[in-house]
């Protein structure tokens, strides 16, 4: 039923598309300009027109998905359309450059053009594996649904510590105090986890909670008689805890993934639209 | 002896009693709280009142006009001590005995009070429930608590684990010592979210709790720290609780059972029946009157009118009702020129037998919230697949029911039409058009609903028409309804509630049902698992492989939610057969179809159990329930967003909350539910169904009294000021200045004649292109589905 921007209308922009490619490369290799084919010929002022008015038909998505009221097509179709006919302009405009690269600000135009549209195939990529991924990571579960779960076990584990030596309270007590989420950006791509716990006084990394679990196994295997009950449920929930830290963890680090690729796709489509611009003046005053 | 007796000082009593005092006549008004108009004081503080409806004329010697609950509380305190009304406050009534004329009124502190006749605008809310143990009247027990803030530093019980004790006892827990005293060892009835709060709470041990404790005993303390000591009976024995205060929130006992052991009747057992009264109020019992909420007139203008009214009647005084003017207005448009008000009414339940029964004046307000059409020949009343759901009756002319382009039933003067998508919640079932000089009164269906729950007989005229319509259209649409009506008589009406197995898979079973409203699923066991095959709407039958033999069930059936079925026998269906030549070949042909489709299903079945999690969800009663596919979601936002800059920059939905299941996550969002729960109670009948897409939408003339919020099971209503969107995206997106597209401000948060109305998706009707939440889903996550689209999720 849900079907994804991918396969629109039974992906009627990738046929569009196809086929709008094909009819370029066909007329490329049918027109036979005088000199060898660059952007100055008939063909090559049509295409470059036609690549332009697509990268700004291409940047306008970002105020069309903004459109709220507006009943023409849905957002969906629209990044149907610009994803497909967006893969599109690689052909256009390279035939539009008539495959003469050099060191100048022509090529340097084709190229941010062309970072574009290489995030935009790792973005597709993204949308299509992360957000299930990620579902299954969480096992179906909304982040908010886990911190409450992990909110739960931390009032189970201050009351599990209350019956136990003051020493482990107090380290159970500052790992929960100290425990860090996301932080920045790439700590959050590397899946960074910066939770500290205090140990005797001293503050001590405590990376997926690894310090604080070492330590009550090592009481653990240590304690005696009533001792060893109260220790071995703390262990339990706070294993409990562990996992799901991680599940979040994880969750953060899919989704900043999944995430990063705009943070090129958009500033460089606003570089590319700079270039674009010294690339046609430069064209008509040098020409 | 008193000439008058108003019981209640409600807005009615209050009027009723001001009306006395200004004509002199002897009287007393009891209530029995400390403060007039419980009612009113229990609103929040600072509430805006409404007087709606705004075309109706107020016409009572206390003043009301809308403004905040404050002012016209002291307006009508004014006004009492003005016209010196006689008002006794702590004067609860428990009795009525005598007869006109001699009446004695009990009251619960042993006073009796004579009076000549009597005015009972007791209203709806009922009196809190008390503790009923020794010591429960101690001024520190308290049933009601207006501000929580009120309280520092004091020991609190609240008794009871309803949302009111749970909602109290978290407000008074900020600044004060509460235990909450539980008679259950579960808070069963609370609402989820207040459930999650209060286990927090006591988990985190800011409440202390007594599970499966009843109090026994209040001990009064003088002189000490504590006031008292409250007794409980717990599990391990006798506590004692040392207490500054206790709240009981036991919930309120309705007035029903009272009014009626007065010796006033109700036309039928339905709770939400009114008792039966004359057009001047009077009731079965002569000499007590009945007015305002407690009579079926939910406002409080409508309530002060009355009272007003019913002094001059009793009085003897021939005074037109204040809302003369308005059905004077609706019949303008009528060739009845020459004729009074009253007999046009008179003559219109002369003319339609379905209104024939009911009293004047039910009828009365019936016609006031009706509207009456003046049709053109041909005109379209409703079309085939609409969603509306109110009810035609025909006062001239007459109509033609186009069932299908063949068979169009004429009907005449008298006749109704629209029952099926009243009482169903479906679409419309067939198109109806207007005949020659045709005049149709069109009754919303919140009051037919009234009407249906008041009076048996209605119900029973519906029912058999609805049964015999049905049977019609399904089976014999060349049959004369006369003929068939004896089948109809056969066919039984069949409540189940969620989740009640209608029939079984292996059971022997030779009934057949039409399901009439609400819905079902298909299920059948494979290795001990129920796996659900699919789902049907109203409208659909179950069960016609019986009657054709077959009488074995091959699959288990089940109610998705409050369900109704009419079900027929084999005997009268084998009457059916005889009446209805080729039936039994096209049922066999039906027969066939469904045997290749369970044969295709056998693969596709609900193995993950999505349908039984959506099922689970009440999603059953759902017309576009909005969903979630997690694999394709990215968390933009983008649906939220889209969904307040849409709607004044207050979003309607909750992505993040609510359950999921597998891939789908269902948020929090109006269902748009084939029978609203929301509409049930709504004074001034501010929700509607909307005719193309069944869009269940609030109006402006919401009062904010809060029973949709109360009422819808799925917690989508929020009560809420107005705000306006004022985001502008190219100040956000150039220069990062001012608000995100979709974010908007409240405009004027609680200024003195802003109200908290009910808001909630109104699946953007105004829009005219379907909900922009799921337009704006960049990924095609977001979308909005029908139950019978369900099956195609998994
Ligand atoms: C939250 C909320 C908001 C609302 N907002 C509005 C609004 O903005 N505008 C509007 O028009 N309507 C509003 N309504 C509806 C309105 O409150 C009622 O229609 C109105 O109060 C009905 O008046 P009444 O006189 O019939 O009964 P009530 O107002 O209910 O008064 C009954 C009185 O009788 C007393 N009583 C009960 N039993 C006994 C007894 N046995 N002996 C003696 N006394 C007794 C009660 O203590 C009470 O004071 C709202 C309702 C609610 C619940
Ligand atoms: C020169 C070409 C392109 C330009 C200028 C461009 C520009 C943009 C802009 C401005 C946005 C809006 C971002 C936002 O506001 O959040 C966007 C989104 C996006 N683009 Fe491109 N794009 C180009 C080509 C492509 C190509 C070729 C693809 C894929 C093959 C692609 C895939 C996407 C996707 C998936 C989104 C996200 C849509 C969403 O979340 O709403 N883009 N692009
Ligand atoms: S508000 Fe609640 S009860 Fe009313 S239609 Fe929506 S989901 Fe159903
Ligand atoms: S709050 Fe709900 S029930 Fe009350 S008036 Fe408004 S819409 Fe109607």
């Amino acid at each position: 039923m849900s079907t994804s921007f991918v396969s629109h209308q039974g992906g009627r922009y990738f046929w569009v598309s196809l086929a709008f490619m094909v009819l370029c490369i066909i007329i490329y290799a049918w027109h036979d300009p005088v000199q060898s084919p660059n952007g100055g010929t008939w063909y090559g002022y049509t295409l470059g027109t036609i690549g332009a008015l697509m990268i700004l038909w291409l940047l306008y998505l970002g105020k069309r998905k903004r459109n709220f009221a507006n009943g023409w097509g849905t957002t969906k179709g629209w990044v149907s359309a610009h994803v497909y006919l967006g893969s599109s302009l690689l052909v256009i405009a390279t035939l539009h450059t008539g495959f003469q690269f050099g060191w100048n600000i022509h090529t340097v135009a084709y190229a941010l053009m062309c970072l574009v549209i290489f995030s935009g195939f790792f973005g597709v990529y993204a949308y299509v594996v992360y957000p299930s991924a990620r579902n299954k990571v969480k096992k179906s579960r909304t982040r908010d649904d886990i911190f409450e779960q992990i909110q739960g076990i931390d009032q189970q584990l201050k009351k599990l510590v209350s019956d136990l030596p003051e020493e482990i309270g107090a380290m159970v007590n500052s790992a929960i105090d100290r425990t860090e989420f996301g932080g920045g950006f790439l700590d959050q791509l590397l899946g960074r986890d910066k939770s500290k716990v205090m140990i005797d006084g001293i503050i001590v990394n405590n990376n997926n909670q690894d310090v604080v679990v070492e330590n009550l196994v090592q009481k653990l295997t240590l304690a005696r008689g009533q001792e060893t009950k109260d220790l071995a449920s703390l262990v339990k929930e706070y294993g409990a805890r562990q996992k799901l830290l991680g599940v979040i963890r994880t969750d953060i680090r899919l989704s900043a993934i999944q995430e990063i690729w705009l943070s090129f796709h958009v500033p460089i489509s606003f570089g590319l639209i700079a270039a674009l611009a010294a690339h046609i003046a430069s064209v008509f005053i040098y020409w | 002896m008193y000439d008058i007796v108003v019981i209640g000082a409600g807005p009615g009593g209050l009027s009723a009693a001001a009306r006395c005092a200004e004509l002199e006549v002897s009287h007393a008004l009891l209530e029995s709280s400390p403060k007039i108009a419980n009612t009113i004081q229990k609103y929040q503080k600072g509430k805006h009142v409404m007087a709606e409806p705004g075309i109706l004329p107020l016409r009572s010697p206390v003043d009301f006009a809308a403004g905040k609950r404050e002012e016209i509380l002291d307006a009508w305190e004014t006004g009492i001590a003005h016209h010196k009304v006689n008002i006794q406050y702590g004067a609860e009534a428990k009795s009525i005995t005598g007869e006109v004329g001699n009446f004695s009124i009990g009251l619960v502190n042993g006073e009796v009070v004579q009076a000549k006749h009597i005015i009972l605008g007791i209203g709806m809310q009922g009196n809190p429930r008390q503790l009923g143990v020794p010591g429960d009247q101690s001024d520190f027990i308290q049933y009601q608590l207006d501000d929580p803030d009120e309280y520092h530093d004091e020991n609190i019980a609240v008794i009871g684990a309803g949302d009111a004790a749970i909602e109290n006892a978290i407000a008074l827990a900020k600044h004060n010592n509460v235990y909450i005293v539980n008679r259950k060892d579960e808070f069963a009835r609370a609402k989820e979210g207040n459930l999650n709060l209060i286990l927090a709470a006591i988990d985190s041990e800011e409440i202390g709790a007594f599970y499966s404790s009843s109090p026994t005993e209040v001990e009064i303390l003088e002189g000490e720290k504590f006031r008292g000591n409250l007794v409980l009976s717990t599990n391990v024995g006798i506590e004692k609780l040392p207490v500054h205060r206790v709240i009981g929130r036991l919930g309120a006992i309705p007035p029903r059972g009272l009014v009626e052991s007065f010796g006033i009747e109700f036309p039928s057992k339905d709770m939400s029946a009114i008792p039966a009264l004359t057009s001047q109020y009077e009731s079965n019992v002569t000499g007590i009157y009945v007015i305002g909420a407690l009579g079926g007139y939910p406002l409080i203008k409508q309530a002060m009118n009355q009272g007003y009214e019913v002094v001059e009647y009793i009085l003897g005084h021939d005074v037109k009702p204040a809302d003369h003017g308005l059905i004077e207005d609706k019949f303008k448009a009528l060739p009845y020129d020459n004729m009074e008000v009253d007999d046009v009414l008179t003559m219109m339940q002369e003319r339609i037998p379905i209104f024939s029964s009911v009293n004047a004046l039910l009828f009365r307000e019936l016609i006031l919230d009706s509207t009456v059409h003046v049709f053109n020949e041909g005109d379209v009343v409703f079309e085939r697949d609409d969603y509306t759901n109110s009810f035609y009756t025909v006062l001239e002319g007459g109509i033609k029911t186009v069932i299908t382009e063949d068979l169009i039933i004429s009907s005449a003067v008298g006749a109704f039409t629209g029952e099926g998508s009243l009482l169903s919640g479906r679409r419309r079932s067939a198109t109806v058009l207007a005949g020659d000089q045709c005049i149709l009164i069109e009754t919303p269906r919140r009051t037919m609903l009234k009407l249906i729950a008041s009076i048996e007989s209605v119900k029973r005229v519906l029912d058999e028409t609805f049964i015999v319509r049905q049977i019609q259209t399904k089976f014999a649409p060349n049959t004369d309804i006369k003929e068939l009506e004896p089948i109809a008589s056969k066919a039984v009406i069949n409540s189940y509630t969620p989740g009640q197995v209608i029939m079984k898979e292996g059971d022997e079973g030779d009934t057949f049902h039409l399901i009439r409203s609400g819905s079902v699923t298909v299920s059948n066991e494979v290795n001990g698992k129920e796996l659900i095959r699919t789902y049907l709407p109203a409208g659909a039958d179950i069960g016609e492989m019986a009657l054709l033999g077959d009488t074995t069930r091959s699959a288990t059936i089940k109610a998705t939610v409050k369900t109704e079925t009419v079900s027929i026998d084999k005997e009268a269906f084998e009457m059916l057969l005889s009446r209805s030549p080729g039936l039994r070949e096209e049922l066999q042909e039906k027969t066939k179809k469904r045997y290749q489709e369970n044969v295709k299903l056998q693969g596709d079945d609900d193995s993950d159990g999505l349908l039984s999690f959506l099922m689970d969800q009440g999603l059953g009663e759902a017309t576009s329930a909005l969903m979630i596919d997690e694999d394709l979601c990215v968390g933009c936002d983008l649906c939220e967003q889209a969904c307040a800059a849409t709607h004044d920059g207050t979003s309607r939905m909750n992505r993040r909350a609510g359950p999921t299941h597998a891939h789908i996550h269902v948020p929090t969002s109006c269902r748009h539910c084939e029978s609203p729960h929301c509409m049930k109670d709504c004074p001034p009948n501010a929700i509607q169904r909307m005719g193309g897409g069944g869009e269940v939408v609030i109006g402006d003339n919401c009062i904010g009294c809060g029973n949709c919020k109360q009422n819808c099971p799925y917690g989508v209503i929020e009560m809420a000021y107005q705000t306006k969107a004022t985001s502008s995206f190219w100040q956000w997106m150039l220069f990062g200045i001012g608000l995100a597209p979709g974010k908007g401000e409240v405009l004027s948060h609680g200024a003195p004649n802003e109200i908290k109305k009910a808001v909630k998706c109104d699946l953007c009707i105004e829009q005219n292109h379907g909900p922009a939440c799921v337009r704006a889903c960049p990924t095609g996550a977001a979308m909005r589905l029908n139950p019978v689209d369900f099956a195609k999720l998994a």
